[in-house]
């Protein structure tokens, strides 16, 4: 069942045309990836579907309501976390939750359970009653996580959810998001612009200069782009080759010794090639297409984390993200 | 209404957080009563027979609830710098009780701070009776409402805090200056007069002369149906400005 259904949005700033004519879908409990560079449009999509910025044209539901005609049930379905931190720093982590519960009409008997578990899933609860201003980064962004849950949303919304943390803690956030889709089921629509980390989403919709440029698996796009290559070591290289060539026919080579094999899918092949074969084997390595190289063949160009633009720097390079 | 309920509690606790806050705020109405209340004293022949300290002080309560109502709607512009507006304005929290809800919590907060000023009143030679606290008290919380219904207009489309001396230079100060607070409004020239009379503070400042002197600018009616206008306008407009923003 689509969750998200969109067709044609748009969306021009002045002269910069940020979103050109987006259409799509996205089902139900899957982990959807909107990957693309700066400036791509990543958050200006959201926000159209978040009903937080009106769109210039086009139409859809999302979590099963109007984008135009029923904001509020749109609204109390979603559960958000933006770009840039939203919380109220002169509050406790515990205050922030509260307050949530409180706009988003959680029942008063249900308020203190809900928000006790959501700060035990994302392993604040000891810190609840400290302001909000003494956390780190990777804290507040789990705090946002289980703010943006509370009120049990059909779909959460994280945009851009590792941006300007340390890579460990960015691993950490991936853990709670998959946590969350295994626990409760719910869709995740994220953005990012880590291409190692869009690997993560079950399906991505790459998108430049406001357009969307390809929808698939991550493994079908990196088919898109070429074959797995196999390097294999043995003692006996030089037979191997043939050995390939007569079973499967594809033409291997040998490199240094070692026997290079581009073939559709390693993790069929290998096995396929080890059970047969009358030769030792040393090791084996492969390597796959990266989306780098999918974005790379889409659009002639490398996506470059352009330093400066995307960290989560405070106060006025804020400014211009909100209106 | 739980909506209402979080984002005037959300004062509260950020008024209660910030206690330095209360005390400095003392400070410029302490200067106001004794230092130019003071000096000026002298030079002052008012009206009603009182002495110029006694005369400022129902302006200077005015003029703490006004400073401390705008500065707290002005605070939605920080809220807006800092992400937090966004978190409220996404939720399906109806754009009635968002408004209404800042404009209660910083109006109570104004009328804690306005209250504290009485403690100066004895020193101005105003003795307190209970029936004056319990008006007194309706009274700051109507300007308070009104004035910080009037912040949330100007801070709805405000979008830096460079606007915030221009607030404060070219709205808060002149409010002040031509409400009747420091002097009386009789024969001052006309195009002041005119002024003075478009200003909403001048008349939530004549409803405390009526509480606290035996002089007033205006008869109760007029104060109260006045003030009651400019409260249900500015209140009516912060909705306005909040519902169009989406
Ligand atoms: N509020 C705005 N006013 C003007 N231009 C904007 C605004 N928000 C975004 N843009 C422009 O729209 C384009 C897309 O921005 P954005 O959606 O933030 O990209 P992304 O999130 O993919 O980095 C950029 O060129 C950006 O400069
Ligand atoms: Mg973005």
């Amino acid at each position: 069942m689509a969750v998200i259904e969109v067709t044609g949005l748009t969306k021009r700033f002045k002269e910069v045309e940020a979103v050109k004519g987006v259409d799509l879908t996205v089902y139900e409990g899957e982990v959807f990836g909107f990957l693309g560079p700066n400036g791509a449009g990543k958050t200006t999509t959201i926000s159209m579907l978040c009903t937080i910025l009106k769109p210039d044209g086009g139409q859809g539901h999302v979590a099963g309501y109007n984008l135009w005609r029923e904001k509020d049930k749109v609204r109390q379905n979603i559960g958000l976390v933006f770009q840039d931190p939203t919380l109220d720093r002169n509050l406790t982590a515990y205050e922030n939750l509260w307050f949530h519960a409180l706009i988003y009409s959680i029942p008063a008997r249900e308020r203190r359970e809900r928000i006790e578990m959501v700060l035990k899933m994302v392993e604040l609860y000891e810190r609840k009653d400290n302001l909000v201003q003494t956390f780190s980064g990777g804290m507040k962004r789990r705090l946002e996580i289980a703010r943006g849950l509370l009120h049990h949303p059909k779909i959460l919304f994280l945009d851009e959810p590792t941006v300007g943390l340390d890579p460990q803690t960015r691993v950490h956030i991936w853990e709670y998001i998959h946590k969350i889709r295994k626990e409760k089921g719910i869709t995740i629509f994220l953005t990012t612009h880590y291409m190692d980390e869009a690997e993560n989403c079950d399906r991505i919709a790459v998108i430049d200069q406001g357009k969307i440029i390809a929808l698939d698996t991550p493994d079908n796009l990196k088919q898109m782009v070429g074959n797995n290559i196999v390097y294999i070591n043995s003692p006996e290289a030089a037979g191997i080759v043939p050995f390939i060539k007569e079973k499967f026919n594809f033409e291997a080579k040998l490199v240094k010794n070692q026997v290079v094999v581009e073939v559709k899918e390693a993790e069929t092949f290998i096995p396929a090639l080890l059970q047969d074969l009358p030769f030792p084997v040393t090791s084996v390595a492969i390597k796959k297409p990266t989306l780098d190289d999918v974005f790379l063949k889409l659009t002639g160009r490398e996506i470059r984390d352009e330093l400066g633009e995307n960290h989560r720097t405070p106060g006025f390079s804020r400014r211009r993200r909100w209106r | 209404m739980a909506a209402l309920w979080a984002i005037f509690y959300r004062e509260l606790i950020r008024y209660w957080r910030e206690k330095i806050r209360i005390i400095t705020s003392l400070v410029q109405p302490a200067i106001w009563l004794f230092v130019m209340g003071g000096g000026m004293g002298a030079a002052f022949n008012g009206p009603g027979d009182v002495s110029y300290r006694t005369f400022i002080f129902p302006g200077i309560v005015g003029m703490t609830v006004l400073f401390s109502a705008i500065f707290s709607s002005i605070s939605i512009v920080w809220d807006r710098e800092f992400g937090f507006l966004k978190e409220v304005l996404v939720s399906p929290a109806s754009r009635e009780s968002i408004v209404l809800g800042k404009a209660l919590g910083g109006a109570t907060t104004a009328v804690i701070q306005g209250m504290i000023i009485l403690i100066f009143a004895p020193a101005v030679g105003i003795n307190l009776t209970f029936s004056m606290v319990v008006k007194a008290f309706v009274t700051m919380y109507f300007i308070a409402l009104t004035m910080a219904a009037f912040g949330i207009v100007i801070a709805a489309r405000m979008q830096s805090m460079q606007g915030f001396q221009f607030v404060t230079n070219f709205i808060v100060m002149p409010l002040f200056f031509l409400s009747g607070a420091i002097y009386p409004l009789k024969g001052i020239p006309g195009w002041l007069a005119a002024l003075a009379a478009i200003n909403p503070l001048a008349y939530g400042i004549d409803l405390l002369k009526h509480v606290f002197l035996p002089y007033h600018e205006y008869s109760l009616t007029t104060d109260i149906a006045v003030m009651a206008g400019f409260c249900v306008l500015f209140l009516f407009l912060g909705i306005l400005l909040f519902k169009k923003d989406g």
